[in-house]
């Protein structure tokens, strides 16, 4: 395997792996309009990142737990008739600051904290790709086998329940899988830039897709081309790698928007 | 044995009870209106027939492997979601193209299988709505306020329609309406629901009436018939939609 001896390559794979997972998943976040609930799930996850560190567990793991602890908690007051804006605010701010703290606190650790902010793509090694492209893989599979369960409650919890589906076990489907995603996501984008890797992508899809299935294949097309257009735009500017995939990305979404604003000044002359 | 069934069934949301004690059946073939008033439990009724809410106290029962088709009040797509009227059709289970075509044949929406979900008015996405509910000719035909915003001609044409379906596929139907006083002339039986069963009775068809024709114009063709409440008992003082028995209040 001396492919992956090259950083470069273990980069843009571990990269893909993120891209392919977050596309399908991102179409959902748009669709229900979950975007900080991406947010307070991928901020809660550096405590996690934390906590693994002072407990010597994998970080993927502490970030795994907590990410899904905070995904289950809004889920769960959610439907109890709390401000759900406000109570994401309080939520996502928090646990960072919490995070943050927590790690400031962890004696003989010299960790960079910016690696977990940012990412830190370059320093993916084979066993980190082994743990993205596993956990890219369980969410892909996931999402496969929930899609037409996870469309028809998307629409609607009532159309859901008339065909035998329990909306609340979608929602848990897309709790789990959102966990996972910003788990094997913190060492390519890091906490912070996870959000945009879900929603940018499912974004310039949009006006490029007139079916669901489409607009997953888009969005996935869009996040693999900001991984291969942000690495190498990286190493040319010599810029921080995570946030130029998710620049490569927005420049992607720019472009989709200024095409279908064309296009439909064509089909609608005016 | 019922197609479905409600024994002593309660339910509450939170502490408040939304429905008490009911006990409703519907049978084979039968066409049920229920009406009540707005917060009554009509449409808690619905969302427990198809297994949204739980019961607090009581049973309901259904024949097994029983086809329920719904027809929910409204649908609201986010913009962001492309969605086709086929590939809609289509979920949960794929569909074959000639049942899905004479689904909205059925359902009056033949031309608009192509069409985005987003750009349909409301009679149409009401017709899609229909389509995808006899897509596997149910059973069971449930309608939550399925005329709401139709005018009464509009009405009119759509309790037809669910008429001649009743009779292609041979479906029960049961349909939830606010409209205290005017219901679908063909309804087997009318209940009128407030939190409990408050009564149960026949629609009056009196399509030929001089005052009915005043009161509707000629156009609902005698799809829409008064329904008269009989109520046995006094309600409390919580309690206090219009029970007035004249024709003239269904305005």
């Amino acid at each position: 395997m001396t492919l992956l001896d090259d950083f470069i390559v273990r980069a843009v794979l571990a990269g893909l792996g993120v891209a392919l997972a977050a596309a399908p998943l991102g179409c959902f976040v748009v669709w229900r309009r979950m975007a900080y609930f991406g947010d307070a799930t991928a901020h809660a996850s550096i405590l996690g990142v934390a906590l693994a560190l002072a407990f010597s567990v994998s970080p993927f793991l502490g970030a795994l737990i907590v990410a899904l602890a905070m995904a289950t908690t809004v889920s769960v007051l959610s439907g109890r008739g709390f401000a759900i804006d406000t109570m994401l605010g309080v939520l996502a701010h928090s646990s960072l600051a919490f995070g943050l703290v927590a790690v400031s606190m962890l004696d003989g650790v010299r960790i960079d904290l910016m690696s977990y902010l940012f990412g830190d793509i370059l320093a993916v090694g084979r066993a980190d790709l082994l743990v993205i492209w596993g956990g890219a893989a369980a969410v892909i599979g996931l999402m496969l086998w929930r899609w037409q369960a996870l469309l028809t409650a998307t629409l609607s919890d009532e159309l859901a329940w008339a065909a035998g589906i329990d909306p609340r076990r979608e929602q848990m489907v897309l709790t789990l899988a959102l966990a996972l995603v910003v788990a094997v996501a913190i060492k390519v984008v890091g906490v912070l830039l996870i959000a945009a890797m879900l929603i940018i992508p499912a974004a310039a899809a949009r006006p490029l897709s007139s079916t669901p299935e489409t607009m997953a294949a888009i969005a996935a097309m869009v996040g693999g081309g900001a991984v291969l257009g942000g690495v190498q735009l990286a190493l040319v500017l010599d810029s921080p790698t995570g946030p130029t995939i998710v620049c490569a990305a927005a420049l992607l979404f720019a472009a989709s928007v200024i095409v279908s604003l064309l296009r439909g000044r064509a089909a609608d002359p005016r | 044995m019922s197609l479905m069934s409600m024994q002593g069934v309660s339910i509450r949301h939170g502490s408040f009870p939304a429905l008490s004690n009911v006990d409703f059946a519907i049978e084979q073939g039968e066409i049920v209106t229920v009406v009540g008033p707005n917060g009554s439990g009509k449409s808690t009724l619905l969302r427990a027939l198809i297994g949204a809410v739980k019961p607090y106290e009581g049973r309901i029962t259904r024949q097994d492997a029983m086809r329920i088709g719904y027809v929910p009040q409204k649908l609201h797509i986010d913009p962001t979601l492309p969605m086709q009227v086929a590939r809609f059709l289509a979920l949960p289970g794929r569909v074959s193209s000639e049942a899905r075509a004479t689904a909205l044949h059925r359902a009056g929406a033949a031309d608009l299988g192509a069409r985005p979900m987003a750009g349909l008015s409301g009679g149409q996405l009401q017709r899609v709505l229909l389509a995808r509910a006899i897509l596997h000719e149910p059973q069971l035909l449930l309608l939550d306020e399925p005329t709401q915003g139709l005018d009464q001609p509009g009405a009119a044409a759509f309790y037809r329609r669910i008429e001649d379906l009743r009779a292609e596929i041979g479906c029960a139907v049961l349909m939830v309406s606010h409209d205290l006083h005017v219901v679908m002339s063909a309804s087997d039986r009318v209940i009128c629901l407030n939190g409990h069963v408050c009564c149960e009775g026949h629609p009056e068809s009196v399509a030929s009436a001089p005052a009915y024709r005043a009161l509707f114009g000629s156009g609902t063709g005698g799809a829409l018939a008064l329904y008269r409440h009989e109520h046995d008992h006094e309600h409390d003082a919580g309690c206090d939609h219009d029970h007035a028995h004249n024709p003239e209040a269904a305005e």
